[in-house]
């Protein structure tokens, strides 16, 4: 049997693979996230003009910068599989850490089943352009799901280090897109008229109304802190990866936006479902084309894989922590990985893809995201105020403390209002079902946990208790 | 039968291959290891010998 832990005094044990660096964090949060420049961002347009699509962009970029210095703080601390649940663990309490668990796999395997979705229309789209009407995406769909499925369980490395591949390749098509428009290799030039003549055409509530479709820029970078048991160094590959994949998003939002706005009208790309690609298409060029094309499938499958890993790793803490069922906290003796997470996780994310609608199943995933963000941010000022600086060492100190954690609880409620103006009724049904759920773990599930083992950090005891 | 056709029998086959893959082998480990060793995983391995945040 390979790699397993043992030592004279203790029982043998199997552990995650520690094989992981700074890249490959980079790969799993910038991956989840650069779909949303491919598609979905748009729709902050069309909710408020050109000027709303931008602040949304910034304003959304605001709020994932604080995500992402808070997340890399806490999370070089508290250097676990599951992320943010088991900082709610250390730092908040068990019905906490339960709840943000559950934001996690909801949020992950959402975002997944939409983005099968989407190569499923993908190669509809292409299949039409060739004249084979009426393809059958369910097959392309369930393929998506169960070839990364089956390489997120064959071995962490060899996931992350194709995503590190692909995420990259759709990085570089964008920068590659917005050179060549900027040098004048388009056919079209780029036009912002349309912000001077009609800056604001639904006025500031516009403005609101967009943030929620901000968010798809950069949503899933807190996703860098599920790989935190894989990485070799935690506490300097984890804030390395995490900050590196929000500048790397934060310019690939700006370039995006500006490409697309300067290229496509903006009542248009307002409705567009690939806007880089449609871009591309407006330069003329075949070779754009064929490269956004790429980068739009690249950079869908890099979102998909990346949140079957981290999905399966929120399960697998949880099941091992016994919030779940033990079977769920497994770990493969060959490949390392929680494979029978990985397995559970697969049919879930199917039925979503294959029964659900895209704009329901991506407002479900960004509504558990922001319960989890709104969780980040009073979980900070808890982490300061029960272990200041002086009592643990950090791998990362976020600077301007209690400024980011302020400002992500207020462009949080912000986004809140910016959902329920949209999706109302499935922010109330989201709400409720975490409640049922909450009520299940306080009344049932807690008398399982193991109370002392869940607690696993040498941290001194908190101040004030 | 075009291209798309045979592309969409293709993804078929290749899913139930993978999911096969998976399967067959979460069976066979599960029958060949003991499931406590199987779930022996703990959490905090490398703050209890490496990283343990001390001043």
């Amino acid at each position: 049997m390979a790699n397993v832990t043992s030592t004279a005094a203790a029982p043998e044990r199997l552990q995650l693979l520690r094989v992981l660096g700074p890249g490959h964090v980079w790969a799993l949060g910038v991956g989840i996230v650069l779909v949303g420049e491919y598609m979905g961002w748009n729709f902050a347009i069309g909710k408020g003009g050109m000027i709303a699509g931008l602040v949304a962009c910034w304003v959304a970029g605001l709020l994932y910068t604080c995500v992402a210095m808070i997340d890399s703080e806490v999370t070089s601390t508290v250097a676990a599989a599951g992320g943010q649940y088991a900082q709610a663990k250390h730092i908040v309490g068990p019905l906490m850490a339960f709840n943000v668990g559950l934001f996690l796999v909801m949020a992950y395997t959402m975002l997944e089943a939409g983005n099968a979705i989407t190569i499923g229309f993908l190669l509809d789209t292409v299949a039409g352009m060739q004249g084979h009407s009426g393809l059958n995406q369910q097959p392309f769909i369930i393929l998506a799901v169960m070839f990364l499925a089956w390489l997120n369980y064959r071995g962490v490395l060899a996931t992350l280090t194709f995503n590190f591949v692909i995420t990259a390749i759709a990085f570089l098509a964008i920068i590659i897109l917005f050179l060549v428009v900027q040098f004048g290799g388009s056919n079209v030039p780029l036009d912002f008229s349309a912000v001077a003549e009609e800056p604001l055409p639904y006025g500031w509530v516009g403005i609101i109304a967009s943030i929620h479709f901000g968010l798809w820029y950069y949503l899933g970078i807190e996703g860098t802190c599920q790989a935190a048991e894989e990485v070799r160094s935690p506490s300097r590959s984890l804030p390395y990866g995490t900050m590196a994949g929000i500048m790397t998003l934060l310019i690939a939002a700006t370039l995006t936006w500006y490409v697309c706005s300067g290229l496509i009208p903006w009542e248009y790309l307002g409705q567009a479902g690939t806007p880089l690609f449609d871009a591309a298409r407006v330069t003329g060029s075949t070779g754009l084309m064929v490269l956004l094309f790429i980068g739009t499938i690249f950079s869908t499958l890099a979102s998909a894989n990346g949140c079957i890993n981290d999905a399966s790793r929120a399960w697998f803490s949880m099941g091992r922590d016994r919030y779940l069922p033990i079977w769920f906290g497994a770990v493969h003796p060959v490949y390392r990985t929680p494979y029978r997470s990985i397995v559970f996780l697969v049919p879930i994310a199917l039925i979503f893809a294959l029964g659900a609608p895209l704009d329901q199943v991506v407002t479900f995933s960004i509504l558990s995201g922001l319960l989890g963000y709104t969780f980040m941010s009073f979980n900070m000022v808890m982490f300061r105020r029960k272990w200041p600086l002086e009592t643990i060492k950090r791998g990362y100190v976020h600077p301007f403390h209690p400024l980011p954690a302020i400002v992500l609880l207020v462009l949080c409620a912000t986004a809140y209002i910016a959902v329920f103006l949209g999706y109302g009724t499935q922010l109330i049904a989201m709400m409720c079902f975490y409640i049922v759920a909450s009520l299940w773990f306080h009344f049932w599930r807690y008398r399982f946990v193991r109370r002392g083992d869940q607690f696993t950090m040498p941290w001194p005891r908190p101040q004030g208790y | 039968m075009d291209m798309w056709n045979i592309l969409e029998y293709a993804a078929w086959a290749l899913s139930v291959l993978f999911a096969a893959l998976m399967l067959v082998d979460l069976a066979r480990v599960d029958s060949t290891y003991d499931n406590d060793l199987l779930t022996s995983s703990r959490e905090g391995e490398i703050e209890a010998t490496q990283e343990r945040h001390q001043i």
